[in-house]
This record gives C-alpha cells, structure tokens and sequence, in this order.
C-alpha cells in the first residue's frame, strides 16, 4: 500500500491504525479462545468509527486491546503515529493514558461508588499532575461538568445519587477532561433508556464538534450506530468480515452477515414490519470459513472479507 | 361478542420503601382480546413490569395493591369461566392459573432458569404438576415442545444444563416452558433485550408462529418501538404509572397524538434518520414518590399547557380504537402539530407502505 492511500479525504494521515490485531485468550493448555483474528482498521480525526456485531464477536474486546487494558498477542497498533502494541515506553504510556480515554457500558460499576464525582472526573488530572493548584483542578471539574450537562452542585454528590443518564454524562466528563484525541465508546448507550439514549447521543455529537476528538462507537444496535458513525466495521466470531462508510454498508451490503444483521433490525413502521422476515445467517451451514478469507478492496473505503471465489458470488449482484 | 379474555380496572399499586410510599401504578385500565398481542411500551420505571406482575401475583413483598380488580376469564369448552385474580387465594391461583392458563417469559434467561436442574427436569415440572402426566408423558412432550420452539436434536438437549445452552437457545428453552402446559395469555417481559438483534428477530418470529398455532394471546412488554412493530395488534403507552395513549399498532405508529409518543417515536433513530440532532424527551422520568399534582409528563413536555400542572388529563377519544390522556385533544386546546421529524418520518413510511 502507497502512503497516500492511507490520507482520508481531506489529506491526514489515521489517527489510530491496527493492522492484523489478534488478541488469544488461554483458557486451559488445551484451550484457547481466538477472541480477535486479524482485525485491521484505521480510525482518522474527527471521524466515528462505529464496531457492530453480536456478543461474542469481540467487538469489546478489541477495544480493550486498543487502549491497552489487554496485551495484544500479535498484530500492530498506532496511535498518533506511535506503536502502541508492544511494550510501552514511559512517554508513550502517558501519551496513550492521556489522548485515549473510553467510556464504559454500565455507568454504575464503572464509577468509584466511595468517591465524590470531582474526585472521579479529576482522577486523570491527578494522576497526571495536570494542574497547579486545587482551585484550577475544581475549576477544570466544574467546566467539564458544565459542558456535559450537570451542574457544578453535582460535584460533591456520590454516583449513586445520580440517575443512569446523569451517571454516564459523569463517565464522559471524565473521559473528556484529559482533552483525548479518541474516545472508546463501549457500548456506553446500550444501558440506558430510549429517551436518555438520545439525550447521550446528541451530548456526544455536540462534543465531536466542539472538540474534533474520534470515536470508537462500539455497539449492538445498528440504528444508532448508523446515525453516529461516519465509517462502520461489522465483525463477526473475530473477524472484521466487512468495513466501510456507512452509505456503503448499508445501501449496499454484501457479506451473508452483514445482510442478516441489517435485515434484522426491527423498522418501526408496522406495515412493513408484520410482512418481513429476517435473513438468517448460519456460518456452519453456508461453509464459510473466515480463515480462507482476506479483507478485499471493493471501491471507495468498501472492504470485505472473502476468499476468491466468494468475493465474485457477493460482489456480482453489485 | 365480548372476546375480552384479560381485563385490568382501575389498578393501583404501592410499594413501602425506605424512603417512603411509592404510587408505581395509579389506575391502569387494559383490555386484552382472544388471539391478540397487546404491547405495553415505556421507560423503565414506568409501571409496565409492575402491571404484569401483578396479573401473575408476583409483586414483590413491599408491593401491595391499593384499588381495583384483574380478571381473568377462562374458556372452559363453550363456557366462560370468571376469575377474579387479586381476589383469589395464593394456592389456588398457584396450582389454577400461574403456569397452567397464564405463563410468563422473562427477560434475562440465564436468571430464569434454575443453573442446577437440567432442562428437562424444568421442562416437566410444570405438566407433572399441572396436567398430572407421568415421567414418560412428560418426558416425549417436553421432546415435542423443544422441537416445537426451534432446538435441534432435543433428546440429547433435554439433558444439558442452562450453561451448555447460548442465549438465544436457553430464551427458546424459557418459551417452550412457558408453553408447556397449553396457557390461554403468554405474558412476554422484554423477552429479547438480553439477547443480540439477529437472535431477535428470531425469538420474535418465534413466539409469532407459535401464537398462531397455538391460538394464544400474548402481552408484551417492551421499550423498543421497532418489537412493537413488529408483533403487536394494539398498544398501550405508559408513563410514571398511567397509560396515556393506547390504540391499534397503526394508530400509534402513524397517529400518535401524546407527546410523550411522539418523544418516543422520534427519539429512536430509524436506518434512514440522518440531520445533526436526535429528537429527545428533555430531563428524567418523574420521582414517584409522593403526589403528582397534574400531568406527570408536563415537565418533560414541550407542549405543556398551563393546565397541565394543575389538573391530570383524562382519557379523550381519538377514534373508536384510539384513545390518549393529554389536554392537547380538549376542543379548547390549541392545535399543535407533532414534531417536524417525527411527521417527515410518518410520511417516508407511508410512501414505503404504498410501495411494497
């Protein structure tokens, strides 16, 4: 691959590239799980990258590969043009502690239920020694808590006086007060109702503008993930089996699991929906082997894993 | 002819907390029909879980109901027999109507079924209990009843254990013992939120087909709009214990006339939502402890009017099937119109529904 091939459309390089990710997990010496097989993706600034996928495909866990929470067992991970995946350097540690942040599914195990929200939001800064005195720490507290919607009163109250939505406005300010350049979003609306879903989708979006920081938009739910992502990646049992802009995936979806997942999103327009039926995906039965595959070009930003003679069947109705 | 096989009037329930009484439903009216699905949509915290409960008896030890009355009427051959479940003594509701004319499917399977008995022993306790059937006749029924709901090679399955199943198989094992003992009513809680939407859809074909065979009327209790869609007849909407809207499914969907349906509808993105802000019901679902003076949903509404803080809206009539609690509907009320987005999307939707 040339090196402009790499530039997104208005000319910058990836903000975080993983090539041929692979994360094993040991169950026992004669078992091992191959949670992520060779997943490569690039993320550029100011884009969201949404990551679908049923439980199990390990969506979340190439998350946790990505921000390190995981050692990697194979495969390469750049951020801000550093590598990220072997052993980390004290700087590049800092670097990737400060300029990715993530922000978790459940809002109430992921807050400290013995610490007071500042002390959540400015455990980073702490850590970090980003301030010069306390009152430029509560200052930075109470900013942050301004632009994701709380008040500066919150700052003193504990998680559990907060209600699920207000609990992961908390998560995101603590997230965004180390100012990252990319945010891993683990299925962090996937817990809250539908009215609250909304009111955290529109928060993020407001951010994305103000701030140009990405996002890693890992969900289950294809119809959020199609309003908030500008490129998408569907993965399935570890493999990245299709990724592409979001018009690509899904005006023209053509892998067997990518079609079976769009069309299994219920449509809530009653007519349509009682006559529908959903496409059923059974890997075994349709002999695919994700291994035989690799992820091939089909135009723009449209890629799809498949062997030779796949690739011809899926991409000739196109 | 009176097909009314449910009836919920006028029901109330309290719980006793720590911090006070809790109102959770303050006089819910449901009506459910032979052979119909009705699906009950809200937010959590708005009483739907609770209702159900209730109908099965299984409100938890705080939880005391404060007014009205569930009936049950049961088709015994060409007769119709009237019970009166609140009324009717724990026992004999027990061994009557829980699980043998009104069956339950919860949402989180793994939670449901017991981790230490096989399948097949969960799957027979039931009909031993309820239709006096031997080990073996219960055994082949429960073969009959896995094969029914979709598991392959039941004879070998009918020994495994809840953790040697998906989810997706352990929520089909939950139905076939739902199904069990043949029930009139499936109460379904948010059968497929645990569950990924590909498995979704089809637990939701599922239970469709099986209700057309089986004849069953099914309650549903879901918060996505897009299950609702898909499987219900009429739905009911409810909010901090009240229903505020209920209708046919094509009322509501193309209709709705309570702002906190429109809230619903348009904050859930459909494939084709694009622009740069979701629609969204601004602030939280109300504390229900203590008096709500007024509308519940004035707070959260936009088009709240003065009256709404002062008197609860009753019930207005839309249509013969349609009906909605907001003073939005009062002849005196100005005319307001659903919100732009929601109405775009109703138009998309009806031009698809002259396409297909």
């Amino acid at each position: 691959m040339n090196d402009k091939s790499i530039l997104n459309a208005a000319g910058q390089p990836p903000l975080l590239e993983v090539e041929n990710l692979r994360q094993y997990f040991r169950i026992s010496r004669r078992q091992t799980i191959k949670a992520v097989d060779g997943v490569t993706f690039r993320i550029y600034p100011n884009e969201t990258y949404g990551l679908v996928g049923e439980s199990g495909s390990g969506k979340s866990t190439i998350g946790r590969s990505v921000i390190r929470l995981y050692e990697p067992t194979a495969g390469s991970i750049t951020f801000r043009g550093r590598d990220v995946s072997g052993r980390l350097s004290a700087d590049d540690e800092k670097m990737l502690h400060t300029r990715m942040q993530m922000i978790f599914q459940d809002p109430m195990s992921s807050l400290n239920p013995r610490k007071k929200v500042v002390d959540i939001v400015a455990q980073g800064l702490d850590i970090h020694r980003s301030y010069a005195s306390r009152a430029e720490r509560s200052e930075k507290v109470f900013a942050m808590l301004e632009k994701v919607g709380l008040s500066r009163d919150h700052a003193n109250r504990y998680p559990h006086q907060f209600s699920g939505g207000q609990r992961q406005r908390i998560g995101i300010a603590r997230a965004l007060i180390q100012n990252p350049d990319l945010i891993i979003a683990d299925e962090a609306i996937s817990a809250l109702d539908v009215s609250i879903q909304a009111q955290i989708v529109n928060l993020m979006r407001a951010i994305q503008k103000e701030t140009h920081t990405s996002y890693l938009f890992i969900a289950h739910d294809l119809s959020m993930v199609k309003y908030l992502s500008d490129r998408i990646g569907v993965l399935h049992l570890g493999h990245l089996v299709e990724t592409g802009s979001k018009e690509e995936i899904f005006k023209n979806p053509l892998h067997p699991y990518t079609k079976s997942l769009i069309s299994a999103i219920p449509h809530p327009n009653p007519i349509v929906e009682k006559k529908r039926s959903a496409a059923i995906y059974d890997v075994r039965a349709s002999g695919i082997d994700y291994e035989k595959g690799s992820l091939r070009h089909v135009e723009g930003t449209h890629f799809l894993l498949a062997a030779d003679d796949e690739f011809k069947r899926w991409t000739k109705g196109a | 002819m009176d097909d009314t096989i449910l009836s919920i009037q006028n029901l109330a329930i309290e719980f006793q907390t720590s911090s006070g009484t809790v109102k959770a439903i303050r006089g819910v009216d449901l009506r459910l029909r032979r052979g119909e699905t009705l699906a009950i949509v809200g937010e959590s915290g708005s009483g739907k879980s609770v209702t159900v409960k209730a109908v099965m008896g299984i409100l938890s030890g705080n939880g005391r109901v404060t007014s009205g009355s569930i009936e049950f009427r049961a088709a015994q051959g060409e007769a119709v027999e009237k019970l009166d479940l609140l009324n009717m003594p724990r026992k004999a509701r027990r061994s009557a109507v829980n699980g043998k004319r009104i069956a339950m499917v919860f949402q989180d399977p793994m939670t449901s079924l017991n981790p230490v008995l096989s399948i097949g022993s969960q799957l027979t306790e039931g009909m031993r209990l309820h239709l006096k059937l031997s080990k073996m006749e219960a055994r082949s029924r429960a073969i009959e009843l896995l094969n029914l709901v979709g598991i392959p090679e039941p004879e070998k399955r009918i020994k495994n254990y809840p953790h040697q199943l998906s989810g997706g198989m352990r929520q089909r094992v939950v139905i076939a013992i739902a199904l069990a003992c043949g029930p009139d009513i499936l109460i379904c809680d948010e059968p497929t939120t645990a569950l990924d939407v590909t498995i979704q859809a089809r637990i939701l074909e599922l239970i469709q087909s099986l209700q057309r065979k089986m004849g069953l009327s099914v309650l549903y209790i879901t918060h996505d709009l897009g299950v609702v869609a898909k499987v219900a007849d009429t739905v009911a909407v409810m909010y901090a214990g009240k229903i505020v809207e209920r209708g046919t499914v094509n009322d509501i969907f193309y209709d709705a006339r309570h702002p906190y349906t429109w809230g619903l509808l348009s904050a859930m993105p459909d494939l084709e939502t694009s622009g740069d802000e979701l629609y969204t019901i601004p602030g939280t679902p109300p504390n229900m402890l203590g008096e709500i003076q007024g509308d519940a949903f004035a707070a959260r509404n936009r088009f709240a009017l003065n009256i709404d803080n002062r008197v609860e809206p009753p019930m207005f009539r839309v249509s013969d099937t349609h009906e909605a609690a907001t003073w939005l509907l009062h002849e005196n009320a100005p005319r307001l119109q659903m919100p732009p987005a929601l109405r775009e999307r109703i138009e998309r939707m009806r031009k698809e529904n002259n396409a297909s």
